[in-house]
């Protein structure tokens, strides 16, 4: 650094860096200035709500009235309430089933993208739609689509295809529901993950194909042996966001079924949120969200390591 | 996306270059494999935006009615549904605070992403791998279990029920994106050059803004566009903060003031998510290769 200096006063010795100037030199002060709008949003509007969230969850604030410290009683409260439970299981069952179909019809989509097929980037193009659309305005489209007396596919299985005399019932029964917004997120995600995932398969090189083909591998040992281990470390970050946003999803169910039929639809999101705005409990509602930390970090490691450590083993290169 | 093109100019490629009875077995095998599969995907990922068009452009008597019409095509199409929307509803001023949110917090996240990005890349200091990694952790924070507490830091900061309280509160998962995103386009640009501009007697800032801003136009295209679909598209924060009809987002508007009682004015409806979506769609469209790049820019990271 000094001898920097050393030769930028000898270039121009008549000109004098002014007070301001030399401030904004120096480093320390310049690595404050430059971290201070960030680290400010993020502290003021993240950090800081993320401890109060949990502080919340040991009163019984009520919504614009201040509360009193209440120890564990909120989380006492949600393990006898049945509503929670459901919820919980609810949210797992969603989360593991829109994961599975998404990774499965996502891989598979961008294995078909990745053979050489005409008008390539119009239909990557196309394909992400669903997913930069605004997903409650979609979800007002499924509405629409699983309405129980005009719904297209009812029309088409009863009036075309005479499959079935009655309507489907797409969100009158708490199975029924369950499936249907499954199928609506798993609609949403596919295209995050199979554009995602194409962008890794791109990046295998086509020689270990052929070389693997000279070996005498079939088309799914290649998959297998050489398609899979190479994608692994993409596929665990993909794989981490889609499990946290899932996990946390609130938007489809709220815009589809607010939670019904009775309750059965719930996420634990929707639920604290029911709870905190609308039923006034900020302190339960809260209480249910910070319910969602463990969950969310325990997916987040699972899929970090069981998937992170697996690339190591196969031989791919560690970073 | 016409599938019989499609087939066409595969046909001359594969007669191009194969003896006649393996092109015709690899052909009907390829149609089967691969294009009867990408053609369902297409088609089911398309629909319900098909679906929501011809419904927005149908009069209420048709919507309702498949015994006597086709339900997949409209046979007397009505702007109706969008001159109701229009005039009737106040979605012309919830398109306006959309739009003014959704800039808003672009410019905000932008800026603080830029500086900060540009700190931990290239400034160097102790702990800026740590700071990288908080930045990065935030980013996994799911706006779901910040709403509640933030419902009360904001009504504390008085900004309840206003725009601005979603304008400072989307940075919260706005930064943590752009700035990582940002992270990795500052590293391939080449450090020689600030190096240079150094030994030439420019300030930080100056380098900053003379050098290093210029190489990166694609990396702050890219994390503009977006940031500015996702807070178009966000939904809990606009839900919980804002309560005055006059001050909804798109998303919200549509969900609690177009819908009321049990009979869904479905046109109307459709109509209006359709409008909703066009503004990003229309973005989108302009900046595609960006967008791609970005989202697997991010995962790759």
């Amino acid at each position: 650094m000094d001898a920097l200096t050393d030769i930028s006063t000898w270039v121009a010795p008549s000109r004098k860096p002014s007070a301001l100037q030399l401030l904004f030199d120096n480093k320390t002060f310049l690595v404050v200035i430059c971290l201070l709008p960030a680290m400010g949003l993020l502290l003021v509007f993240l950090t800081y709500p993320l401890g109060l969230g949990i502080w919340l969850s040991f009163t019984d604030t009520k919504l614009g009235q201040p509360g009193e410290w209440v120890g564990l009683d909120n989380f006492a409260y949600l393990l006898e309430d049945r509503v929670f439970i459901n919820a919980v299981w609810n949210t797992i069952f969603y989360t593991a089933a829109a994961t599975v179909f998404k990774f499965a019809l996502g891989l598979w989509l961008a294995l078909l993208l990745n053979e050489n097929v005409p008008f390539k980037s119009l239909l990557r193009a196309f394909i992400l739609l669903p997913w930069i659309t605004p997903t409650v305005l979609s979800a007002i489209a499924f509405w629409w689509i699983y309405d129980p007396q005009f719904s297209i596919i009812s029309y088409v299985f009863k009036d075309v295809l005479h499959w079935t005399n009655s309507n489907f019932d797409f969100l009158g029964t708490p199975w029924h529901a369950r499936w249907s917004l499954i199928v609506a997120n798993v609609w949403r995600g596919i295209p995050f993950v199979a554009i995602s995932l194409l962008a890794g398969l791109q990046t295998i090189s086509p020689s270990l194909y052929e070389a693997a083909m000279l070996d005498g591998a079939g088309s799914w040992q290649r998959f297998r042996r050489v398609t899979v281990p190479l994608l692994m470390p993409i596929l665990a970050v993909v794989l981490t966001f889609s499990v946290l946003f899932t996990f946390a999803d609130f938007q489809l169910v709220y815009a589809i079924t607010r939670g019904g039929p009775i309750n059965s639809t719930h996420l634990m999101a929707t639920l604290a949120f029911q709870r905190a705005i609308p039923g006034a409990a900020l302190g339960e509602g809260a209480a249910i969200a910070v319910a969602m930390i463990p969950f969310l970090i325990l997916a987040t490691l699972f899929s970090y390591f069981a998937i992170g450590q697996r690339k190591w083993q196969q031989g791919g290169s560690d970073e | 996306m016409s599938e019989i093109t499609l087939k066409s100019v595969e046909d001359n490629l594969v007669e191009a270059d194969s003896g006649e009875v393996m092109a015709w077995d690899s052909k009907i095998r390829r149609a089967f494999t691969v294009y009867l599969p990408l053609a369902v995907f297409v088609f089911v990922l398309l629909f319900p935006f098909y679906w929501m068009t011809i419904t927005a452009f149908k009069s209420n008597g048709e919507l309702l009615d498949y015994q006597h019409n086709n339900p997949f095509w409209i046979h007397s199409p009505t702007l109706d549904n969008i001159r109701e929307l229009l005039f009737n509803t106040e979605y012309p001023r919830w398109l306006v605070i959309t739009m003014s949110v959704s800039i808003g917090a672009t410019v905000i996240s932008l800026f603080s992403s830029v500086l900060a990005a540009y700190a931990i890349q290239r400034l160097r200091f102790r702990g800026s791998k740590w700071v990288g990694l908080a930045i990065y952790l935030a980013y996994l924070v799911p706006p779901t279990i910040l709403f509640i507490p933030l419902a009360q830091v904001v009504y504390n900061f008085g900004l309840f029920d206003s725009p601005w309280a979603l304008v400072l509160t989307y940075p919260t998962f706005l930064v943590p994106f752009c700035t990582w995103l940002l992270i990795g386009y500052f590293k391939s640009i080449p450090y020689e050059l600030e190096e240079c501009a150094l030994i030439d007697g420019a300030s930080r800032l100056q380098i900053l803004r003379r050098i290093t801003l210029p190489l990166a136009v694609p990396g702050l295209i890219s994390a503009g566009i977006f940031a500015f679909t996702l807070s178009w598209n966000e939904f809990i924060y606009a839900l919980a903060f804002i309560s005055s009809s006059e001050n909804k987002t798109v998303p919200v508007a549509i969900l609690t003031e177009l819908v009321q009682g049990d009979a869904y004015h479905w046109g109307a409806l459709m109509a209006g998510a359709l409008l909703g979506s066009l503004p990003v769609a229309i973005f989108y469209s302009f900046f595609v290769d960006y967008y791609v790049s970005s989202m697997t820019g991010a995962v790759k990271e």
